[in-house]
Formats: structure tokens, C-alpha cells, sequence
């Protein structure tokens, strides 16, 4: 997902961090996150994934005024859209992170992507595999590497249900 | 407070438990949150009769969000260095979901003692849907 954009909010941290069910403090309580150690609200380890509400191409997103895939009440027979990011109807086998600090509220940062491998597999439930490794760099307001994150996403030619 | 090198030993073992009874309005707490809004999550009508799963099923980057939450506890927060998972099942609404983190090695890097994990997340079947590993800044 590239994104020139993505301020790092208070209220989104709190909201991103009750969705993954982690009461810490750190994440929703601005005084008590003064005595800890990183001194702020800071970023739950997985919240740079939320970079896609702020990537204006993010197909995974409805946007206003055009087709969506998901029903109403009935299926729309609508496709998915293709590129700008996510796994586009596919599913998400692996993510990896590195944290060269971790993101505090009032950071701005941007997101860079550079596609990695791609490859094939035979499965065995879902038919052909296709994987694609995707590699996003996350940085400040200063330029400064924050976080760089890896995901491999893979496509499948049937439902896969015991393997992704 | 952040782990001490002192206080832990290769072998050593933290687990929690994640969720239990996983809620259909948690997946769409986290697709609010996340920005992930696929249908396959939140769309029972588009995820059984479009795309032929059995249900809506959770994000793995919720699975992987729950799961950090043990990491955080064990280690202090802002000491992750590392975190990364592979998504080796699926996981499904009503799933009880425990995870385990398992230090394999402390190793001393510019003067700082780092310590790795291997992590695991289970379903009540004991089948595992998350497998990874991280690295986190411990204090001496």
C-alpha cells in the first residue's frame, strides 16, 4: 500500500487497539502512557497495517459512488478491483515486521512499496497457489525508517479452507 | 515494566489466552479499524454463496494483532524489534484462540541483550492457525 499520507492518530490507536482486544493504556490513555517507558501513545505492533484506510487506491475499501463486490441483499455479481494493494480477493500468508522505532501518536508517516518474489505452489485443497511478496517502508516526518513490513500474499483457484 | 536478561533462560514460556467464543462483531471491529473491509470477513450472503467458504472467517492480521498482545505484555512496551507469522489455518467465528511465546535464544547485540521467540497461537482444536517468531530489547 503506498501512501503519501498516514498521520498516526490517538483515536485510531485506541480503536485499532480495542478491535485486537489489548486494554493497555499505552494505547488509549494519554497521561498514563507519559509514565511508561516510550514516555506516549504509541502503536500496537500490527496498527501500520491500518496504513489502508488512508490509501486512496486500497481496493479492500468501499468507495463512494462506485460498485462494490460484497452483497446487499443479494449477492452483486460485482468483482473485486484489481491493484492498490491488499491481497485484491486473495488471502494473506504470512507478515513479518521490523521495528526501527515503533510509531507514536502525532506521527506522520508515508508508505513505500517494492514488490519481492513471486512464486508458485501446488496445494493441497486449493489447487494452484500463486504468492506474491510485497515489501512496504514505513517513514517519518523526518525520512527516518520506522517500520519496514513483508507480506506474502497468495491467490488460490478454489476456496482454501485448511490452508491459506 | 520491560523483561529482564536476568530473569528469563532459553526454554522459558509465556501464553495467554486471546479470545474465546470469537465474536462476528470483533471481525468488524477490526475491518473498521484496520481498513480491511473484504467482504470475506463481515459478508456471510458474498462469503458462502460467491466465494464458497462455510462462513465469514477473521482476518489473520486480527489473529496477529491478538497474538501481539502477548508479546507486548511479556516484553514492555516499545521493546519489539521483530515480529513475524505465517497464517497456517484459518480462523472461524466461535474459536477459542490461546497463544504461547517461547524464548529459543538471548543474545548479546551492541551491548544490548535481545531475546527471541518462537510464537504460536492455537485454536480448541489445538490446531495451529499462526506460526512466527520475534525479538524483542530486554533489560539486563
Amino acid at each position: 500500500m503506498a501512501v503519501d499520507r498516514f498521520p498516526v492518530e490517538y483515536s485510531h490507536i485506541m480503536m485499532f487497539a480495542r478491535s485486537v482486544g489489548d486494554p493497555n493504556p499505552i494505547y488509549h490513555d494519554p497521561e498514563a502512557a507519559k509514565a511508561t517507558e516510550p514516555g506516549a501513545v504509541i502503536a500496537p505492533p500490527t496498527f501500520v497495517q491500518a496504513s489502508a484506510q488512508f490509501d486512496p487506491d486500497y481496493v479492500l475499501r468501499p468507495k463512494i459512488g462506485a460498485p462494490w463486490f460484497g452483497s446487499g441483499k443479494n449477492p452483486t455479481g460485482a468483482q473485486p478491483g484489481s491493484g492498490g494493494g491488499g491481497n485484491g480477493g486473495g488471502l494473506h500468508a504470512e507478515q513479518h515486521y521490523e521495528y526501527h522505532r515503533h510509531p507514536q501518536a502525532g506521527d506522520v508517516l508515508t508508505a513505500t512499496v517494492k514488490p519481492g518474489k513471486s512464486w508458485e505452489k501446488q496445494g493441497r485443497r486449493g489447487g494452484k497457489l500463486l504468492f506474491q511478496e510485497t515489501i512496504t517502508e514505513y517513514r517519518d516526518q523526518n525520512g527516518d525508517l520506522v517500520v519496514t513490513a513483508r507480506g506474502i500474499g497468495v491467490r488460490t483457484e478454489r476456496p482454501a479452507t485448511a490452508e491459506a | 515494566m520491560a523483561l529482564k536478561a536476568s530473569e528469563v533462560k532459553v526454554g522459558d514460556s509465556f501464553s495467554c489466552i486471546l479470545v474465546e467464543d470469537l465474536k462476528r462483531t470483533q471481525i468488524v471491529q477490526y475491518a473498521g479499524a484496520s481498513g480491511d473491509y473484504n467482504p470475506l470477513h463481515t459478508d456471510e450472503i458474498f462469503t458462502k454463496d460467491v466465494a464458497g467458504y462455510p462462513s465469514v472467517f477473521a482476518h489473520g492480521m486480527l489473529t496477529m494483532g491478538m497474538t501481539g498482545r502477548l508479546l507486548t505484555d511479556t516484553v514492555g512496551d516499545g521493546r519489539l524489534t521483530r515480529y513475524g507469522v505465517r497464517f497456517t489455518a484459518q480462523v472461524w467465528p466461535g474459536d477459542d484462540l490461546s497463544a504461547t511465546a517461547t524464548v529459543t535464544a538471548i543474545e548479546t547485540v551492541d551491548g544490548t541483550p535481545i531475546a527471541e521467540f518462537s510464537v504460536e497461537t492455537k485454536n480448541q482444536d489445538g490446531v495451529v492457525v499462526l506460526s512466527g517468531s520475534a525479538a524483542a530489547r530486554l533489560d539486563p
